[in-house]
C-alpha cells in the first residue's frame, strides 16, 4: 500500500495546483477573491505566497472575461486554471464556455488545443437558494468538446485537478461545496486519478448503484448500508467523470448485478442519469432484471426556506423502498 | 483628456426642505439601519440561513434616491438590496419574514434575504447575480417607453458590479434608445475582498458614462441631502424624456460583505473612522439640529416608532409558519 495522509477536499485540490504549478510554470490561476480571500470557499488559502499574484490573480467581477482570457490565454500556450465562485455563474460566460472553450480545438481542424481548467463549486449548501445552490453538470455534459469531471472525495479531488491541469483538452471541474471540509485519506506519492474513467467504490452483486460528487457521500453510501443490512448487495459506482462517460465500467457491473439504479443531486428531468440509462437500454436492455430506476432533484428551482430545501433533497429511505421493488 | 463626471453638491438649504420630507428622509433611512440591525442579530442567533449582505452606512443612497420616485416606479436591486427594498415602501413584516424563511414572506419564503421582491411597490427584484439587473431595468424602462407612462426605472449596482459586461450593454441600449433609466452606482469602495481601486479601471464609475454618451454624476452618498437634491434633478430629467442617466454614489460598507465575513483584508480602524465621521444618520441628525429644523426629541420619537415597528417585523417573522414541504412544487409554471 502507497502512504496516505488524512486531509481535507479543499486542501487536496491546494496540492494539486501547487504541484502542478511548481511543475510547469505555465499554469496560473485566475478568479474573483482568490488572493486576498483565498477564494469563496478558502481553497486557494496559502497559493499566492508560493505564487505570487502575477500568478495567482485576482480579477474584476467578469466572469464573462475571466473565461474568455483563459481560452485566449490557453490558445497563445498557457494553461489556465480559472475558478467560478459559485457553478451558477457559469450561465454569465455561457458563449465563452461552449462556443469558444468547447469548440476552438475541433472548429480550427485541430490546430490548437485548449489547455484549461473551469473549477466550478457546485451543490446545495446552507439554503444557498435558487441561484447559489445548482448542479449543472448535465448541461455541459451535452456540449462536445468539453470533459467533465466530479470528485466525490479527497483523493480523486487531487489526482483528477491534477489530471485536469494535465489535459490538453479544456475540463470542468465540478467540486461541492459540501465536500471542501470533508476529510479523506490522500496518497503522499505523485498520482494522478484518469479523467474518463469511473470506480466501483463497493462490490456488489444485486443492484449497480451510479452515483457522484457529494451525493455519493451523503445519500448512495447510506442506501447501500441499509439494504446491505436487509441483504440486498449493491455495486456502488463513482462516476467520477461526467464526460466522457466510462460506458465500459457501468455496462460490466450491470452484467453482474442485472438492476441499474442512478442517484445524482442534479434534477432529475434532463439529467446525467437519463444518458446512463439510455445507454444501458441501448446496449444492455436484456442484461436488465428490473426498470432502470433514476433518483435526482425535482424540477423546480431550488427554494430558500428550510422545508422546502429539506423537500429538494434526496431521501435515503425513500432510495431503498424504491430498490426493494427491483426484486 | 476625458471631460469628468460631474459632481454634485447639496444646495438647498436645510431650512427650505419640508418639514414632511425631513421626517420621512429620516423614517427611512432609521428603518433601514433598524431593520438590518436586527437581521444581523438574527443571522448571528441562528434564525437566519442563506447569505445576508448588509446595507449598514449606506442608507442614504436608497433613501435619498427613492423618496423621489413613486410605487408606480421600478428599481431592480442586489444581493445588497434589504434597504432598496425598505425605502421603496416595501411591507416590512413580509420582506422580514421572507428573510426569515417563512410562509408569509413576500416571495412565500422561496427567495430569501438575496432574492427579495415586492411587485406591488414597483420592486422588481434583488439578485444573487451581481451585475445581473441592469438589463432588466432596461427592459422596464423600454416598457415605459412603448406605453407611453412616465414611470422611472432605476438600477442599483456596486462598483464591483460595474465590471460585469451587462453594464456595458444596458447603459448603451438605454442610450441609443433614450429610455427613462437611472443608473445608481453605490461605490462603496470595496467588492467583497477586492478594493475599488485594483479591480476598476477608473477611479469614478461615473465617468464610464461618457463612452456611451449620457451624463454621469457623482455625489457624497453618505449625505442623503445631497443624493436626494442630484436624484430630483436627474430623476424629473428622465421622467420628461431626457434619457438615462449614471449617478456614482460615493459610500463606504461598515459591515463586512456578509454577515460572518472575517474581514482581514481591511483594518478596523478604516472602518472605525468610517462610522464615526461619514455615518450618514449621524450627518443627518447633525445637520438638522444644528439648523434647528429638528429637535432631538423629535428625532428620538421617530426612532421609537421606527423600533417598534421593525420589532412587530420580526415578531411576525418569528411567530408566522414556515412553508409546508408541499409548497416546492407550486409557482414552477401559472
Ligand atoms: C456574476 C456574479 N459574480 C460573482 C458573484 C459573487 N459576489 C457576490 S457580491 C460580490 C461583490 C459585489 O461587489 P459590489 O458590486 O461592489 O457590491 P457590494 O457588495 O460592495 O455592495 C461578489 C463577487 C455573484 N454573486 N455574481
Ligand atoms: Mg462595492
Amino acid at each position: 500500500m502507497a502512504e496516505t495522509k488524512n486531509i481535507t477536499f479543499s486542501q487536496a485540490t491546494l496540492e494539486a495546483m501547487q504541484e502542478e504549478m511548481a511543475r510547469d510554470d505555465r499554469v496560473f490561476v485566475m478568479g474573483e477573491d482568490i488572493v486576498r480571500q483565498g477564494g469563496i470557499f478558502g481553497q486557494f488559502r496559502g497559493l499566492p505566497d508560493s505564487f505570487g499574484t502575477e500568478r495567482v490573480r485576482d480579477t474584476p467581477i467578469t466572469e464573462t472575461a475571466i473565461i474568455g482570457a483563459a481560452v485566449g490565454a490557453a490558445l497563445a500556450g498557457m494553461r489556465p486554471i480559472a475558478d467560478m465562485h459559485f457553478a451558477d455563474f457559469m450561465m454569465v460566460c455561457g458563449d465563452e464556455i461552449y462556443n469558444q472553450m468547447a469548440k476552438v480545438h475541433y472548429m480550427f481542424g485541430g490546430q490548437k488545443t485548449v489547455p484549461m481548467v473551469l473549477r466550478a463549486p457546485d451543490g446545495l449548501i446552507n439554503q444557498a437558494a435558487a441561484q447559489h445552490s445548482q448542479s449543472l453538470e448535465a448541461i455541459f455534459q451535452h456540449i462536445p468538446g468539453l470533459k467533465v469531471v466530479a470528485p466525490s472525495n479527497p483523493a480523486d479531488a487531487k489526482g483528477l485537478l491534477k489530471s485536469a491541469i494535465r489535459d490538453d483538452n479544456p475540463v470542468i471541474y465540478f467540486e461541492h461545496k459540501a465536500l471542501f471540509n470533508t476529510k479523506g485519506d490522500v496518497p503522499t506519492d505523485d498520482y494522478l486519478t484518469p479523467i474518463g474513467k469511473a470506480k466501483v467504490v463497493s462490490e456488489g452483486s444485486d443492484v449497480t448503484m451510479v452515483s457522484y460528487s457529494n451525493c455519493l457521500q451523503t445519500v448512495a453510501k447510506p442506501v447501500v448500508e441499509m439494504a446491505s443490512k436487509e441483504g440486498i448487495s449493491i455495486e456502488l459506482v463513482d462516476l467520477r467523470t461526467i464526460s466522457p462517460i466510462d460506458k465500459d465500467t457501468i455496462l460490466e457491473s450491470v452484467a453482474k448485478t442485472s438492476r441499474l439504479v442512478i442517484v445524482h443531486e442534479a434534477v432529475k428531468q434532463g439529467g446525467v442519469g437519463g444518458e446512463i440509462s439510455a445507454i444501458v437500454a441501448e446496449e444492455a436492455i436484456d442484461l436488465l432484471d428490473a426498470p432502470i430506476l433514476r433518483f435526482g432533484a425535482p424540477f423546480t428551482p431550488v427554494a430558500f426556506a428550510r422545508p422546502l430545501e429539506q423537500e429538494y433533497r434526496l431521501k435515503p429511505q425513500a432510495i431503498l423502498e424504491a430498490i426493494r421493488k427491483m426484486f | 483628456m476625458c471631460a469628468k463626471a460631474i459632481r454634485k453638491e447639496p444646495l438647498v438649504p436645510v431650512t427650505a426642505y419640508d418639514r414632511d420630507l425631513l421626517v420621512e428622509l429620516y423614517r427611512k433611512m432609521v428603518s433601514i439601519r433598524l431593520f438590518e440591525q436586527k437581521v444581523e442579530h438574527h443571522f448571528l442567533a441562528g434564525d437566519i440561513p442563506g447569505f445576508v449582505h448588509l446595507y449598514i452606512g449606506e442608507e442614504g443612497i436608497a433613501t435619498g434616491v427613492m423618496a423621489n420616485m413613486t410605487k408606480e416606479d421600478y428599481i431592480e436591486s442586489t444581493h445588497r438590496g434589504h434597504g432598496h427594498t425598505v425605502a421603496k415602501g416595501a411591507d416590512l413584516n413580509r420582506m422580514m419574514a421572507e428573510i426569515f424563511g417563512k410562509r408569509t414572506g413576500c416571495c412565500k419564503g422561496k427567495g430569501g434575504s438575496m432574492h427579495i421582491a415586492d411587485f406591488s411597490v414597483g420592486m422588481l427584484g434583488a439578485n444573487g447575480i451581481v451585475g445581473g439587473g441592469y438589463t432588466l431595468a432596461v427592459g422596464a424602462g423600454l416598457a415605459s417607453k412603448l406605453r407611453g407612462d412616465d414611470r422611472v426605472s432605476a438600477v442599483f449596482f456596486g462598483d464591483g458590479a460595474s465590471n460585469r459586461g451587462t453594464f456595458h450593454e444596458a447603459l448603451n441600449m438605454a442610450a441609443v434608445w433614450n429610455l427613462p433609466v437611472l443608473f445608481v452606482c453605490e461605490n462603496n469602495q470595496w467588492a467583497s475582498t477586492t478594493p475599488t481601486n485594483t479591480a476598476n479601471s477608473v477611479e469614478d464609475v461615473a465617468d464610464r458614462a461618457q463612452g456611451y454618451g449620457i451624463p454621469g454624476y457623482i455625489v457624497d452618498g453618505n449625505d442623503v441631502f445631497a443624493v436626494y437634491e442630484a436624484a430630483k434633478e436627474i430623476i424629473q430629467s428622465i421622467r420628461s424624456g431626457g434619457g438615462p442617466v449614471l449617478l456614482e454614489c460615493k459610500t463606504y460598507r461598515i459591515k463586512g460583505h456578509f454577515v460572518g465575513d472575517p474581514e482581514k483584508y481591511r483594518t478596523k480602524e478604516e472602518v472605525q473612522n468610517m462610522q464615526q465621521t461619514n455615518d450618514p444618520i449621524t450627518r443627518f441628525e447633525a445637520k438638522v439640529t444644528e439648523a434647528g429644523v429638528m429637535t432631538d426629541q423629535e428625532l428620538e420619537e421617530i426612532h421609537r416608532q421606527v423600533e417598534a415597528a421593525i420589532e412587530d417585523a420580526v415578531r411576525f417573522a418569528l411567530e408566522s409558519p414556515e412553508p409546508d414541504p408541499s409548497e416546492l412544487y407550486e409557482d414552477l409554471y401559472v
